[in-house]
């Protein structure tokens, strides 16, 4: 089961992001980027919020949060697992590293694992070329990889 | 206060990411435990460039280069060296040491020696969250000459004689730029940087802000004065955390200090400036796409003109700069226009910062004088191609751009000269390609980047390109058909003439590049059903080659699907119909006996 995201704690935190960006200039994208942070995604609950809040028309506000790859309207995993697939990575075999953890953990490319757990994502650079092929793990960047380091990886969140 | 010595310890990403900051921690706690910290001046730097050396670690005042650092050698640096003065030989860099073990500084090894550092003269020199580093080095100052000794057409002026040219891609004239902003009237302006790096391979702009955030603010505020501006805003890509962090706590400070704020250095010039992120899309790397995402609305172009220049942020004139061209204009303004233009070709001036990535020995970043070549890059101070293979490409301007073969390499690199070779400067990604890479599956990957990104508004990205993926994926999936190549090139010519903005417009280059480059390697899959390098798996077979067979079982037993047989001791057999291509088996064989063809 995913876990629960909804709670009041957490919408109380939101409104004191909302609080802080209302009357600014361009509110909506700073205010999206801090509810995807506490939340986890910015389901459509959380947009009727700001919404209101805000003063945007609700269908504006989906329109932005379904334009970028950092919003997410489902909840992730408690851990994102982010492989690399810019250039750099890439050409020093990302594809092979990403083909083994989504084997390890059962996890489609973009799925999160059915216990909530673990969300694999292909990123785009993160900007650690010089370490290529690299993954993330939430905050923690691994890098010069190969496809035997997975494993060990995997087992330090498991 | 005077310290004996000065330890700097790479805080880039590429070193945090291999515990540097567990270093640098470790080595605090030592000094203290001898009871030396006061003698020590520890520094957490930005990125030193060589990041596939990491984590880097450097001890003045020998300078000596210690590469691939563990935790567990901080002890021996603390004592060995801080304390009993001998430098470590076994942790140098490798080619910091002399073959009679004389030790060399840092500016001496290969890697650095041709280089030439101007935006990244600060990283890995100062400590990215002190503030008196930077004004050590004459921090601040080209913004107290800017407000006090020139007037703001001066300013444009020195910045247009330099020859600067936008970091960011284009190539545009700096000094133009700023002409037009200045001269468009309103009340309110804004000057803006691109810290978006959508360049999935370039990480210069994340460098530059994580090893010397104050450069970009002290450009921005200069820019300020120059055009009228008093608002200034950062739009940085979120997957850039620790750039974002260092950079809010260098804008704080420099506030603090009187930098940012009312009445700057005592005149009436008012500046300040703040942080956007980026959510994650390429196209917000446009400039009018960028300005829409800063207002909060989807990041999508919109035609020019008007330019920003002219309509902005809020329909306001704006200014947008590239962080890397930021990173230059304090140096111009300090040292002259004259000096910077000494530098580089005729027609692009000053140093690019390239993020040398891919199949090359010193992977990381790179700052040379226009008009290096190529092959200096790449051999010299990239040290080459490993495990002794043989170069193939090499991929400038990301999704842009397009690749130059070995006979290019001693072209003199500039915005002209790739252009006219079908390549393009870009933002500096320039990723080696070898004979390992299959050129059809590179001109897909970066085809797969631009459908995925394409913002969908006008139909010859969106649907254009959406065309020539799936083209390209028949191809490498052995159901190419005669006159698929001809369809391609088609396709793409009329792509770049239809799209809006300059995603579409460029995003045929890298199949376009590829094609006029190696149109056999395109032909060999199309009309052969055969990826010469091997990569394209629904083309690949796995073989055993009966003589090098010593029948060990071992492959069979990794087979998932047994797909080989063969007795104990005799030579095996795949069965091709049931081989899944996974490769399991070529990895077990300790006789390379197995071979994809
Ligand atoms: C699709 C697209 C993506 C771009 N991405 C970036 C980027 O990530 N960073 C950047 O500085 N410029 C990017 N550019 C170029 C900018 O639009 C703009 O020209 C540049 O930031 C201007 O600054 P400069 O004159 O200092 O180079 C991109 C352009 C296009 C068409
Ligand atoms: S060219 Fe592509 S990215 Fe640019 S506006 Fe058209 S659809 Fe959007
Ligand atoms: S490639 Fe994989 S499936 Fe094919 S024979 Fe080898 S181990 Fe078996
Ligand atoms: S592992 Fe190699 S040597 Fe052993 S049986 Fe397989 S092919 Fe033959
Ligand atoms: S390409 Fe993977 S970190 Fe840049
Ligand atoms: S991050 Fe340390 S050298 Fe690049």
């Amino acid at each position: 089961m995913a876990r629960d995201v909804f709670t009041k704690e957490n919408f109380e935190k939101l409104d004191h992001v909302i609080q802080k960006y209302k009357g600014k200039s361009g509110p909506l994208m700073p205010v999206l980027t801090e509810a995807q942070k506490i939340f986890g995604c910015v389901a459509i609950e959380i947009q009727k919020k700001i919404s209101e809040e805000l003063n945007i028309p609700l269908a504006e506000i989906y329109g932005v949060a379904t334009f970028y790859s950092q919003f997410s309207l489902q909840p992730k995993g408690e851990y994102v697992i982010g492989v690399c697939l810019g250039t750099a990575c890439y050409v020093k075999g990302a594809q092979d590293i990403i083909n083994k953890i989504s084997k390890e953990i059962n996890v489609e490319v973009g799925k999160t694992s059915e216990d909530g757990k673990f969300t694999l994502v292909a990123t785009r650079c993160i900007g650690a070329c010089g370490l290529a092929p690299v993954l993330t793990v939430n905050e923690d960047v691994y890098g010069k990889l190969t496809a035997d380091d997975v494993e060990g990886i995997l087992s330090k969140y498991k | 206060m005077a310290y004996k010595n000065q330890v700097l310890v790479c805080g880039g990403t590429g070193c945090t990411s291999s515990s540097s900051l567990k270093i640098l921690e470790k080595m605090e706690n030592l000094l203290e435990q001898r009871g030396i910290r006061q003698d020590v001046k520890m520094v957490k730097t930005g990125c030193f460039g060589l990041c596939a050396a990491g984590p880097i670690v450097i001890v003045y005042p020998e300078g000596a280069f210690y590469a691939h650092v563990k935790l567990e050698d901080v002890e021996k640096i603390v004592d060995e060296h801080i304390i009993g003065k001998k430098i470590i030989k076994d942790l140098l860099y490798k080619e910091a040491v002399t073959e009679d073990g004389e030790v060399k500084s840092f500016e001496e090894v290969p890697f650095y020696k041709k280089q030439m550092r101007i935006a990244l003269e600060h990283c890995g020199a100062i400590g990215a969250e002190d503030i008196d580093d930077y004004i050590e080095l004459k921090g601040y100052k080209a913004l107290e000459k800017a407000l006090t000794e020139m007037t703001p057409e001066n300013v444009i002026d020195e910045v247009k004689r330099s020859g600067l040219r936008g970091r960011g891609g284009g190539g545009f004239p700096t000094g133009l730029k700023w002409e037009f902003t200045y001269k468009t009237e309103d009340e309110q302006k804004y000057v803006a940087c691109n810290a978006d790096e959508g360049d999935p391979g370039a990480f210069m702009d994340r460098s530059i802000l994580e090893g010397d955030p104050h450069c970009i603010i002290e450009a921005m505020a200069i820019a300020g004065y120059a055009v009228g501006a008093n608002q200034g805003y950062v739009y940085v890509r979120a997957e850039y955390p620790v750039a974002i962090e260092r950079l809010q706590i260098a804008i704080d400070k420099a506030r603090e200090a009187g930098y940012l704020g009312k009445n700057i250095f005592g005149t009436d010039f008012e500046f300040d400036m703040e942080i956007r992120l980026g959510a994650g899309a390429f196209v917000c790397g446009e400039e009018t796409a960028l300005i829409n995402s800063i207002e909060g609305k989807r990041g999508m172009p919109r035609p020019r003109p008007p330019f920003p220049a002219v309509k902005g942020l809020w329909n306001k004139p704006t200014l947008l700069n590239n962080v890397e061209t930021y990173a230059n204009i304090t140096k111009i303004i300090l040292k002259g226009a004259d000096w910077f233009s000494s530098i580089g070709t005729e027609k692009s001036k000053g140093t690019k910062v390239f993020a040398l990535g891919g199949k090359v020995e010193n992977t990381g970043l790179v700052e040379i004088p226009m008009g290096t070549t190529l092959r200096e890059i790449i051999f010299e101070i990239g040290g080459g191609i490993p495990n002794g293979k043989k170069f193939k490409a090499v991929q400038t301007g990301g999704p842009s751009g397009g690749c130059l073969t070995e006979e290019y390499l001693d072209t003199p690199i500039d915005y002209d000269s790739l252009t006219a070779l079908g390549s393009m400067m870009g933002s500096g990604g320039m990723i080696i390609l070898d004979e390992d890479n299959c050129m059809v599956d590179i001109a897909k990957f970066f085809l797969e980047f631009t459908v995925e990104e394409s913002c969908g508004k006008c139909p010859p990205c969106r649907i254009g390109t959406k065309r020539m993926l799936e083209t390209l994926e028949k191809i490498t999936e052995g159901k190419g058909e005669k006159g698929d190549i001809e369809k391609l090139e088609k396709l793409a010519e009329n792509i770049k003439t239809s799209a809006l903005c300059g995603l579409g417009q460029t995003a045929p280059n890298p199949v376009l590049s590829t094609i006029k480059r190696f149109r056999h390697e395109y032909e060999a899959h199309v009309n052969e059903k055969r990826c010469p390098s091997g990569v394209c798996q629904a083309l690949l077979e796995y073989k055993i080659t009966e003589d090098k067979c010593k029948g060990c079982t071992l492959c069979a037993k990794v087979c998932p699907v047994n797909a080989i047989k063969g007795n104990v001791k005799e030579a095996h057999v795949i069965d091709t119909n049931t081989c899944i291509k996974c490769g399991a088996c070529v990895a077990k064989c300790p006789f390379g006996a197995i071979s994809k063809q």
